[in-house]
């Protein structure tokens, strides 16, 4: 496998305005004569198909919910970053760069990252100017919250909805160009195989979800913008339907997979309270601004919180990390959590949990100010609970959030198949090992808003190659495969639903490819994957038919790929013999329990590439070199 | 706890419905989804058809959820979407009847499943800003009032999820346009559009089916953002303001 990352010469802060300039346009009137295909509305999806059409290409956009305002990226809660430094407390592009860099503990490209912070500026110019109602202080100005592992307030919210505000932004200027024709929506439309011809990417097949049928698009490039696929765990953050299958097809046709093994488990989120529990809920790391994570200092305090004193009470992270405290990143919080209820001081009737309290900021600031910055958080969180954070500390567990893992893509965000882009969550290309708070936003909206409308540009005038029609065989093939794998899941008739065999597979990814993984485990889900798989193609049960709507159906297949994709999350871990970021090898730490990178042998990205049924996939590395950042041993002390 | 479900089974759009009785043992912890996903997977095992239903976030931000249980859109709780509830609200031995949103735009696809295709085409004629990507000045250049964007962000609150629709005798789609066109026409990056948007967003909805408003009210109560009548009454003073303008 190939894989020329594209970085262009020069210094790192003249990098993207000298590609800028060298790229290939395609002129306005040449544009219109191409059809580009987007799989996905999320906020990387809604933001390219909105741009590449005022650019005036056509657009079809695809999305499995029943309307692109659904996609996942609704439910972002806290904020996203931008190097707008309107605090005038230090920051940077420079500033928010090496944050991100070293957040990822040293595992991202440079050259994509520094671009990143550049283009963040804009992106919140562009999000106000579509209405998108940011907090703002009295005066009338933006206002800014702290996210972990940085020591600048650059993170702009709007409540705890942030998420939703900035897609329903993208969504309107979706929306936008629908009204003006250019744009074709699709939405109940699941994308199942990408179509090659001479190796470039030049279609899809999908199936409608309501009539059940197949269908052929073809068009002149194609970009997947399809979220993470942190539901291999069954128990995530994710809505329901987030999944790997768009990605996991692109890599069956020879697109590489890099970093499959690093997933980010988020530290605040609230506990699972039983069997039937179908999905975690967040609770957005802004509260670690205010709350103040704790356990009782003796395991066998059985008091409830309030009762306990403060001189029994150990603020772990406080304690441990002295200079960021509760705002250290993701994955130090994460594994620190996992530490003190691995050691006996979890609290709550399953020892799963810590607490966040939120007694010092109410006496400090008033109830008012805490509920208008986290009101909502509060609301969800009693209901789903029962308890007030008002009155008693929130008690929160980690939980599976974020995929930094993605496909490959060079700096243009193509993956190694020509014609096939990457954005947003979907692609591996900024967070290195582990994202910071508030970056998967301003990166999809980067991607989509400000990237992919240069580069795809670039794509068309210098690489495309003519016109296609869907009768071309390579659309017959890939069709027939997509049908046979439908019919085969319709004709197992087994007894055993779905959601069993998806748990299953979760908890053997939580218990071995987790939040701490070593060699043994690794290979026993190496062997237990397999197994659980072959049961599932002998038991499974997918009630109804094929040719009505089939949530059943949906979920067999994208469970069916999970299946498939676990073994090479499983084969990345095992190959990263170090930890750095989110992937914690037991066998790779301090004394302290700290991550202990080996940037001398695994200072690469891990791309691995398919290699046909029931073979163990290949690994191809791209070297990371690094040039601004220097890399030394992260330190939140 | 005991459960016993009285659930609508449609098979698709054209088919004849007809409800179905069902029990199932909950836990007061499980959310009202969880609760379906333990009766489709005991349906499952049994070689019946499961009840299929729309969801995705299940934490009450997409809108995709939609149950009107006990003849309330999205159940008994103030402020709730179906798929925050949990059976704490409920107790045991209850009897819940679950239907799917019913109003003549919201056409039923299957089971509890409807198409809302019809507030994504209001919100295509003209629920937006007219602005290209890039073309924007820095986003502190335009100083908006903290109260004006608070209230602005009330209304933009809406998770397009159709319980107005269900909840309104007259099927009136007025609180979800009301809901866009408030937040645009308050902040002034809308206000150089905000007279064909409300014209062109009311006659898309008029175009779709839905009914019209006489002021029940029940629409903001059943809203699971506790967005409030003085929407509409703002959409109306933004459709004056149009009207009178357009003479
Ligand atoms: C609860 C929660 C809170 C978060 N909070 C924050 C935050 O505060 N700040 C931050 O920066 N990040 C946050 N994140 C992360 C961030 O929300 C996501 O990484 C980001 O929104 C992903 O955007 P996306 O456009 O890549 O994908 P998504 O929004 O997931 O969109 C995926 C799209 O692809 C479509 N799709 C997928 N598969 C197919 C298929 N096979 N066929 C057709 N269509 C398909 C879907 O329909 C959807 O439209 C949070 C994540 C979660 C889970
Ligand atoms: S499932 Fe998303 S709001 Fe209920």
């Amino acid at each position: 496998m190939e894989l020329d990352a594209k970085i262009p010469s020069g210094p790192i802060e003249k990098k993207w305005d000298k590609h800028r300039f060298e790229m290939k346009l395609v002129n306005p009137a040449n544009k219109r004569k191409f059809r580009i295909l987007v799989v996905g509305s999320g906020l990387a999806g809604a933001s390219a198909a909105a741009t590449l059409a005022e650019l005036g290409y056509e657009v079809d956009c695809f999305c499995f919910q029943d309307s692109p305002r659904r996609a996942h990226s609704i439910a972002a809660q806290g904020g996203i970053n931008a190097a707008k430094n309107y605090q005038n407390d230090g920051d940077s592009v420079y500033r928010l760069f090496y944050d991100t860099v070293k957040g990822g503990d040293y595992r991202a490209r440079e050259a994509n990252v520094y671009r990143l912070s550049q283009v963040s500026v804009d992106i919140i110019d562009q999000c106000v100017a579509q209405g998108v109602p940011f907090a703002r202080e009295y005066g009338g100005m933006l206002t800014n919250r702290s996210f972990g592992g940085a020591q600048v307030s650059r993170t702009f919210y709007a409540r705890g909805q942030t998420g939703q505000q900035l897609l329903l932004g993208a969504y309107s200027a979706l929306n936008r160009m629908i009204d003006a024709g250019k744009v074709t929506m699709h939405p109940r439309t699941e994308m199942l195989d990408v179509v090659l011809v001479d190796g470039h990417a030049r279609g899809l097949i999908t199936r409608n979800l309501i009539t059940g049928e197949i269908s052929r698009w073809a068009g002149d490039a194609v970009i997947l913008a399809t979220g993470g696929y942190g539901n291999v765990f069954y128990l995530s953050t994710n809505a329901k339907g987030s999944n790997v299958t768009s990605a996991f097809r692109a890599y069956k046709k020879g697109a590489g997979f890099a970093n499959p093994c690093f997933t980010q488990i988020h530290p605040t989120c609230i506990p699972v309270s039983g069997d039937y529990q179908s999905k975690l809920t967040l609770m957005s790391e802004s509260l670690r601004n205010d709350g103040r994570v704790w356990v009782p200092s003796n395991p066998e305090d059985a008091r409830a919180p309030n009762e306990i004193p403060e001189s029994e009470r150990d603020y772990y992270l406080e304690r441990r990390y002295p200079s960021f405290g509760n705002l250290v990143p993701r994955d130090v919080a994460a594994r620190a959590a996992k530490k003190e209820c691995d050691e006996g001081r979890g609290v709550g009737s399953t020892g799963l949990s810590v607490y966040l309290d939120f007694a010092a900021a109410i006496e400090r600031d008033g109830r008012d100010q805490i509920e208008d910055r986290y009101g909502n958080l509060f609301e969800m969180y009693e209901r789903i609970t029962g308890e007030s954070p008002y009155r008693q500390p929130m008690r929160i567990y980690p939980a599976v959030h974020y995929t930094m893992g993605g496909l490959w893509v060079d700096y243009n965000l193509m993956s190694n198949i020509p014609g096939l882009h990457v954005l947003g969550e979907a692609n591996f290309s900024d967070h290195g090992a582990n994202r910071l708070g508030a970056s998967a936003l301003m990166q999809g909206l980067a991607d989509g808003y400000f990237v992919i409308p240069y580069t795809l540009g670039h794509y068309l005038a210098t690489g495309w190659q003519g016109k296609v029609a869907t009768d071309h065989p390579e659309f017959d093939k890939a069709e027939e495969e997509v049908k046979a794998k439908v019919e085969k899941l319709m004709g197992i008739g087994g007894r055993t639903p779905v959601d069993v065999f998806h748990r299953e597979l979760g908890q053997i990814m939580w218990d071995h490819c987790g939040m701490a993984r070593n060699r043994e485990g690794l290979q026993k889900a190496l062997q237990l994957i397999p197994e659980l798989r072959e049961r599932f193609w002998n038991d499974v049960a997918v009630p109804g038919d094929s040719m009505e709507l089939n949530p059943w159906l949906e979920k067999a297949g994208r469970v069916a790929d999970f299946l498939e994709f676990g073994e090479i999350m499983c084969h990345d871990a095992l190959d990263r013999e170090e930890s750095c970021g989110g992937h914690f090898r037991e066998e790779y730490q301090t004394d302290e329990g700290e991550a202990l990178r080996d940037d001398e042998n695994y200072a690469y990205g891990a791309v691995w590439e398919y290699q046909g049924p029931d073979a163990a996939p290949k690994l191809n590395k791209e070297e990371l070199s690094f040039e601004y950042v220097k890399l030394t041993t992260r330190s939140y002390k | 706890m005991k459960i016993k479900l009285t659930v609508w089974r449609q098979r698709n759009r054209n088919a004849q419905g007809a409800f179905k009785d069902y029990e199932v043992e909950a836990s007061p912890d499980m959310s009202f989804l969880e609760m379906f996903d333990v009766l489709n997977e005991s349906l499952i095992s049994k070689g019946e058809e499961p009840v299929a239903f729309d969801h995705d976030c299940r934490e009450g931000i997409c809108g995709a959820c939609s149950m009107v249980i006990n003849g309330s859109p999205h159940g008994p709780r103030q402020g709730t979407t179906t798929c925050q509830l949990h059976m704490r609200s409920f107790q045991d031995g209850d009897h819940i009847v679950v239907e799917p949103w019913r109003a003549r735009a919201f056409p039923i696809i299957k089971d509890l499943v409807v198409d809302r295709s019809s507030f994504d085409r209001i919100q295509q004629a003209g629920g937006y800003i007219t602005v290209n990507t890039g073309a924007p000045q820095d986003a502190n250049a335009i100083p908006i009032g903290k109260a004006e964007a608070d209230e602005a962000f009330d209304y933009a609150a809406c998770i397009g999820c159709g319980a107005c629709v269900a909840a309104c005798p007259n099927a009136s789609a007025m609180l979800f346009t009301a809901s866009k066109v408030a937040h645009l026409s308050l902040l002034p990056q809308g206000a150089p559009e905000r007279r064909d948007r409300v014209r062109r967003m009311v006659t898309a909805m008029d175009g779709e089916g839905f009914g019209g408003c006489t002021n029940h009210g029940e629409c903001s109560a059943a809203c699971p953002k506790e967005i409030g009548q003085d929407a509409i009454t703002l959409l109306n003073r933004e459709f004056m303001r149009a009207g009178v303008s357009a003479k």
